[in-house]
């Protein structure tokens, strides 16, 4: 009977460890993360400078093939392996400008983490504020981070007051294939006017 | 008295014989008049450019203790279509904590300017509208559609809009419709005055976020209409923390491939 409540409370040290270990991860990665591009943003380099060190810190942190196919929905089951190949560097390129782009204006993007949920193994939601200013009300921001490797957690999707920017994403693309008769070469051509702006 | 039973016997009617059948198909963007929506949106961004854009940039410029009032007073404005919702919700709760912010702010925070009802531990929660309560009491959000001047709705909002027009709304009531005996005080330019001033201040907080969704879209028509049906969804939900978009499913089918 002492041997099968030791094994049990073993069992539990170990889940809570794991788990914190997790949550852990999850919430000091999304603090670090923030950190660095807080100092990256009110830092005084100029634009194309920012640029650059985003574009850096993104594709560190976001998991942006898994990011990519996901937003593809229902249509990521056509793609040839040549489109799939091609869609990928396109993508992570679209990616990374635009996420960029979105950023850079903000000059004193200052987030607090403030708790964290762990859905399960593979998903930790952290929850974090942009605080406000004069001229912006405070923001909540969600990560949705990717633990299935906890050595190297990554974000997935951030939802901003509520609203899923990787669902925003899937929405936009399904629409631009949706009104080109199903055609994902419109969605290549597409991203590649985006990139060549 | 009469216009307030008038108007609930229309929102029951409206969810139990017409909406309900036709309208419900939630998870899937219906957009049944997209090429006339788009020419629509198309208006309204030239519109945002030469007029509200410009004119949010002005009211930035403003001293910010004049923006907070501003955006106070408007606030508090708003308590009088949440409240009529909160109690069609079933939210009580909420009906008697907007309802003493309402007069507390009115009275003590000079027309709502200052926000003393939250010192007193009256805190502010989420709006609320008749759109919201017919989502809540189950209606599917209909076709979406775009409006001149007033953007993105549905089907389902625009009837609740029409509720709020037809009596819902106390303050169109006491200022459009000018049938309260009792405040004579307010003109229908007060209430649109209200209306576009609520429209520039939300421009004015978000001049940043919309220049950078502009720049950064490959179809912003798409993603503008992602957003408001995103965030509808979620009041609706009441959902301020997760959305539906926390949920794994949509994640797990990427998964599992």
């Amino acid at each position: 009977m002492k041997i099968l409540k030791n094994v049990i409370v073993s069992i539990l040290i170990l889940f809570f460890l794991t788990n914190t270990s997790w949550s852990k991860n999850a919430s000091e990665f999304i603090s670090s993360l923030t950190d660095d591009a807080s100092q990256v943003l009110s830092s005084k380099l100029s634009d194309d400078e920012k640029i650059i060190r985003l574009k850096e810190i993104g594709e560190k942190s976001v998991d942006i093939e898994g990011v990519g196919l996901y937003t593809l929905g229902k249509y990521r089951k056509t793609l040839t392996d040549s489109q799939k190949e091609q869609y990928k560097e396109l993508f992570k390129n679209y990616f990374l400008k635009s996420f960029s782009g979105r950023l850079v204006g903000y000059t004193d993007a200052k987030i607090t983490v403030l708790s964290e949920e762990i859905k399960n193994e593979k998903y930790t939601i952290v929850f974090s504020k942009l605080i406000g200013t004069s001229d912006r009300p405070e923001v909540k921001i969600d990560w949705r981070v990717y633990t299935k490797d906890p050595e190297n957690p990554l974000i997935r999707d951030l939802v901003i007051e509520g609203l899923s920017l990787a669902r925003t994403q899937k929405e936009e693309f399904n629409s631009i294939i949706v009104n080109n008769d199903g055609s994902i070469e419109a969605l290549f051509d597409n991203l590649n006017k985006f990139l060549e702006n | 008295m009469n216009r307030i039973i008038t108007t609930l016997f229309a929102i029951f009617i409206i969810q139990l014989l017409v909406v309900n059948k036709t309208l419900s198909n939630e998870g899937k963007v219906r957009d049944c008049f997209e090429k006339l929506n788009r020419a629509t949106f198309a208006l309204n961004m030239g519109l945002d450019k030469v007029i509200f854009k410009p004119i949010s940039k002005g009211y930035r410029k403003l001293p910010s203790p004049i923006r907070t009032g501003t955006g106070n007073a408007l606030n508090n404005l708003s308590n009088l279509i949440t409240i009529p919702n909160n109690i069609l919700q079933g939210d009580f709760g909420s009906a008697a904590n907007n309802s003493a912010r309402l007069l507390i702010n009115t009275t003590l925070g000079i027309a709502g300017i200052f926000d003393p009802a939250n010192s007193f531990g009256f805190e502010k929660r989420e709006k609320e509208d008749f759109g919201q309560t017919l989502g809540v009491m189950g209606v599917g959000e209909g076709c979406y559609l775009v409006l001149p001047v007033l953007g993105p709705t549905t089907i389902r909002d625009t009837v609740g809009s029409f509720v709020a027009m037809n009596g819902g709304d106390v303050w169109h009531n006491i200022t459009v419709r000018d049938d309260e005996e009792y405040v004579k005080e307010f003109k229908e330019s007060d209430y649109w005055a209200s209306r576009v001033t609520s429209g520039v201040d939300f421009r004015a907080k978000n001049l940043e976020a919309f220049d950078a969704m502009e720049k950064n879209s490959v179809d912003l028509y798409a993603t503008v209409r992602s957003l408001y049906l995103q965030d509808r969804k979620k009041k609706i939900n009441n959902s301020s923390d997760k959305t539906e978009a926390m949920d794994d499913g949509d994640w797990d089918t990427l998964e599992n491939q």
